[in-house]
């Protein structure tokens, strides 16, 4: 497609990725079909081709963002499901990062929106602050009937509400330290132990350590990693999203150079997304910075993609189950990952269902379900709908953030780690509730 | 840029009750008139021609439709229907003084008979949604553009798209049995039904193919199909595009109608292997895609006899799919194409015209000594079983010398192919990327008697006047 850029614009590195990635762009319109927000809202605006139009001139003209072109490029939930259909390899992620940025720096939100993504930013990356605020939820649950419906500011905040689990597991965080494997060392990998995810729903790492460590797997939870900068990234905060990577970047290369690493180990897909990127994120960084993060990028595996490669093998008889496994946009679209976790699976011993409209996000998306709570639960139905019409016993996902999304209805969601481990050896996922299953 | 027909000042000056007079009949979502929202609408998949238009409307419903049209045709408002604005003829650009009338919400399925195997669908059911719907009962519907997973069926039926499986099936028009439509002065008609050949004159005929000129569709009833026992695709690689074209011509000559025979050449190979995975043969100049259904064994039976035609032109490779999977991959490549030379050249120009098979050698051999005289790449990806051509030439929008270059190098690739004894547009339509070249194929005596049927459904020649027809003195000067 055409571009409109001065010389003077191309000089900014972000600009002149975004002039290659939009010159790529040959506006075929495929990508508006498989867009969840196309789909739903029906307008060219709210669709791939529509927002990369919109971007292309905020960016050609210099303009600083409007409402016009914020309130669609908010509504994208950065599913990147344009990605996996564009033949003509568009890197819409980093184009929309860019706009993102763009707008963080140049529009002024009213106070509520601000107020709220503040919020959200310090929160959620933070997991002591995550775990008071989860506290503090739960005993605002029962008032939530109170709160009026009708404007976006309570919306949000029923959203926020209802994502808050009713039983907020122990604090079990996983500190910093070194979990030495079970027989002979086959292999050393550090773990992101995440932010969010800790707090929600800590089986999930521990699963990841016991089942790692089984298999002769050395897992360090490095000392100063901790969110990866997703969260912030996403809502255009770029210093703060850059302040998290550096610090996981530094902490990993200490232990890369230290006593060596095979692989960096990610639970949370969305979360590998951006480790993946790191490489990208810090190109025009001073210093040590762009090959040491191209590094830690070119290290980063999602937990089934490292399980594939060390081989996994089920030690327990077939559980007789059978599980729909939902793939997450971060690992489907964003990762490009779709048949490693249900590979493990069946090897596992369960019965593999797909929903129908698998591509298709839950509205999950990191903060967007508070944020944009109206597309997102319909998203939500949708979702639910599909993966009830398999008629599987359960869903297995690879991302907290869809399963906090899915949670709560007929069917029990777990991550498909946890059923990994739990047919090698280790205990059956809590959340299954299936006490003659449970049972070791 | 491309001429447009004098906007009508009177429009322009209402600008502001006209729009208000739109948000009357819909919900606030459905009209865009903020001069930033409306730039996305200004282009479709021919993104070289550009026009804002004065307002966007997305109507849920065929009563909405018939509201607005009636509006626009009272207050003398020029409309251009638009679907999923995939068009590569610029059939969805719009006016300066014109709303367009954007279908994309009308994309409910509304009836499935699968006992009279037909199906009723709004117009903004995409293409591909149609056989989506009707798959769990091993029904298809046909017609299958490169660009079904976004295309719509009213988009379709206005363009009488074809595609690759359309060399077994027929394009569009041979799939269809009736359309509800709203006319210029917002009447809601019905045309057709569930069966073929209504009586009286063959208005579906008429409509199929009018590209938004005469009235806009918004439901259409299709033929859906049983699908085939199995098909199986085969890759057949040649050492030059001549070869590749005279073992098409054999191979149609012969009597085999495989359901797809397509084209690619040695550019369009390797950007779609990059993207489809599908492990072309990438040593090869160009090379076939056929495919043949049936049951196993008719399908190795065909698969025998067009490999003997084939191993006549001295092949470089001949491979037959080995699984569904890696039929689905040749046709992702394929499906892709034009999306993918997207990652060899930043801007194409899209080609369509039609030639006799046995003109295929010769028509690629100048097409190739055009390309080098006008110093612009060609990739060749195209429904080479009924000789419907489309060149790609490669061009830089950036530089306007490359975009003039390339215009005057399409145009006459489109002349050659009138000169061959075919013609201007085999499925992508007139649009206005072939309007000023309506005069190579037609003499002023055919044209105005198109014109006129135009006048007869739209006497202010409000629909789509910039399209289809080179434009007239009236026009340019409005
Ligand atoms: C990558 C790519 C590959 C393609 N491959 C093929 C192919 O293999 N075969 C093929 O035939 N075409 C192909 N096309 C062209 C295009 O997809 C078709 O012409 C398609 O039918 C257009 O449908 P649309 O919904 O996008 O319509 P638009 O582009 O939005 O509109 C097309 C025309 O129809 C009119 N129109 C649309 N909807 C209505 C309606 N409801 N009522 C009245 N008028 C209406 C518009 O005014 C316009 O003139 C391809 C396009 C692309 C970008
Ligand atoms: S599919 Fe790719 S090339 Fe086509 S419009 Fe979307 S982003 Fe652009
Ligand atoms: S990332 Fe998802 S929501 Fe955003 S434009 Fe792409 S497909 Fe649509």
């Amino acid at each position: 497609m055409q571009t409109n850029f001065t010389a003077d614009q191309l000089r900014d590195p972000d600009t002149a990725s975004s002039n290659q990635i939009l010159r790529t762009c040959v506006h075929c319109g495929f990508c508006t079909a498989t867009c969840p927000t196309f789909l739903l809202l029906g307008d060219e605006l709210d669709s791939p081709r529509g927002r990369i139009y919109l971007i292309k001139d905020m960016l050609e003209s210099g303009r600083d963002a409007t409402e016009e072109v914020v309130r669609h490029v908010d509504r994208c939930l950065s599913c990147l499901s344009c990605m996996t259909t564009c033949p003509s390899g568009v890197n819409y992620m980093h184009l929309v990062d860019h706009a993102r940025t763009h707008i963080e720096a140049t529009y002024v939100r009213p106070w509520h929106d601000r107020a709220l993504r503040r919020v959200l930013a310090t929160v959620l990356p933070r997991p002591g602050l995550m775990r008071m605020a989860l506290l503090a939820a739960r005993l605002a649950r029962p008032f939530a009937g109170l709160l009026p419906r009708g404007p976006l500011v309570f919306k949000r905040l029923h959203a926020m509400l209802r994502m808050t689990p009713a039983n907020l597991p122990a604090n079990a965080a996983v500190a910093p330290q070194v979990f030495r494997p079970i027989g002979p060392r086959r292999g050393r990998v550090a773990l992101l132990a995440g932010c969010a995810q800790q707090v929600l729903d800590p089986a999930i790492n521990d699963a990841t350590i016991r089942l790692l460590t089984r298999m002769g797997i050395e897992v360090v939870v490095a000392k100063g990693a901790g969110c990866c900068g997703a969260l912030a990234h996403h809502m255009g905060k770029h210093d703060p999203a850059m302040d998290a990577a550096r610090a996981n970047i530094a902490a990993w290369s200490g232990e890369l150079d230290g006593e060596g690493l095979d692989a960096i180990i990610v639970n949370a897909s969305g979360c590998g997304t951006t480790v993946k990127d790191y490489g990208f994120m810090f190109r025009a960084e001073r210093g040590v910075w762009p090959k040491q993060a191209a590094r830690i990028a070119e290290l980063a595996l999602d937990i089934s993609e490292y399980l594939l490669r060390i081989g996994y093998a089920a030690s327990r008889p077939a559980a007789d189950l059978t599980v729909a496994y939902h793939s997450a946009c971060s690992l489907q679209h964003g990762q490009k990952i779709t048949e490693a976790p249900k590979t493990l699976l069946r090897q596992a011993g369960f019965k593999i269902v797909e929903p129908a409209e698998a591509h298709i996000c839950c509205g999950s998306a990191g903060t967007y379900n508070i944020l944009q709570p109206d597309i997102a639960d319909q998203l939500r139905a949708r979702k639910l709908g599909n993966l009830a019409a398999t008629g599987a016993d359960l869903i297995a996902a690879g991302n907290i953030g869809c399963m906090t999304q899915l949670a709560g209805e007929a069917l029990p969601i777990v991550h498909t780690v946890e059923l990994l481990d739990w047919m090698a050896g280790g205990p059956a996922p809590k959340k299954l509730k299936m006490p003659a299953l449970a049972a070791d | 840029m491309i001429e447009q027909p004098e906007p009508l000042h009177d429009v322009l000056a209402r600008r502001d009750s006209i729009v208000a007079g739109l948000r009357r009949l819909l919900p606030e979502s459905g009209v865009i008139a903020e001069p930033l929202r409306l730039k996305p609408y200004e282009t479709d998949g021919l993104s070289a021609y550009r026009q804002t238009p004065m307002a966007v409307v997305l109507p849920e419903t065929t009563e909405q439709v018939a509201a607005i049209m009636a509006f626009c045709s009272s207050e003398g408002v020029r409309v251009v229907p638009r679907g999923a604005g995939t068009s590569l003829s610029g059939g969805a650009l719009p006016m300066e003084d014109a709303v367009v009338v954007g279908l994309m919400r009308m994309n409910r399925i509304l009836d499935i008979d699968y006992a009279d195997r037909c199906a009723v669908v709004q117009a903004g059911v995409t293409n591909i949604g149609i056989t989506q719907a009707v798959s769990a009962r091993q029904f298809f519907y046909a017609p299958d553009p490169s660009s079904q997973l976004a295309c719509m069926i009213g988009g379709n039926v206005n363009m009488n798209s074809g595609g690759a499986h359309c060399l077994r099936y027929g394009v569009t028009a041979n799939n269809l049995l009736g359309l509800k439509i709203v006319t210029v002065d917002g009447q809601i008609v019905d045309i057709g039904g569930a069966h073929l050949d209504a009586a009286g004159l063959d208005w579906l005929g008429l409509l199929t193919g009018s590209e938004g000129q005469l009235a806009i569709v918004t439901e259409v009833t299709v033929r859906i199909l049983r699908s085939p026992e199995g098909a199986r695709a085969m890759l057949a690689a040649f050492k030059s595009n001549e070869i590749a074209g005279a073992c098409v011509d054999s191979i149609i000559s012969s009597g085999i109608i495989p359901v797809a025979l397509e084209f690619m050449d040695r550019p369009a190979i390797h950007a779609c292997e990059a993207f489809a995975h599908a492990g072309y043969p990438l040593d090869a100049e160009a090379m076939l895609i056929i495919e043949v259904e049936g049951s196993v064994a008719e399908q190795d039976d065909l698969l025998g006899r067009i490999s003997a035609i084939c191993a006549r032109h001295d092949p470089i490779s001949l491979k037959v799919a080995e699984s569904a999977e890696q039929s689905a991959a040749i046709w992702k490549g394929r499906k892709g194409a034009f999306g993918a030379v997207g990652r060899i050249s930043p801007d194409y120009l899209c080609m369509d015209g039609t030639i006799p098979t046995s003109q295929l050698p010769a028509v690629l051999r100048r097409i190739g000594e055009m390309s080098a005289s006008y110093g612009l790449q060609v990739a060749n990806i195209f429904h080479a079983g009924d000789g419907n051509l489309h060149p790609l030439i490669m061009f830089d929008a950036n530089d306007p010398s490359s975009f003039h270059k390339a215009e005057a190098f399409g145009a006459d690739i489109l002349k050659l192919c009138v000169e061959v004894g075919g013609c201007l547009t085999g499925e992508h339509g007139v649009g206005v990327e072939k309007r000023d070249l309506m005069g190579v194929q037609f003499t002023e005596i055919e044209l105005d008697q198109q014109r006129r049927l135009k006048s007869a459904f739209d006497p202010g020649w409000l629909l789509n006047a910039n399209k289809v027809f080179p434009l007239t003195a009236a026009l340019r000067a409005a």
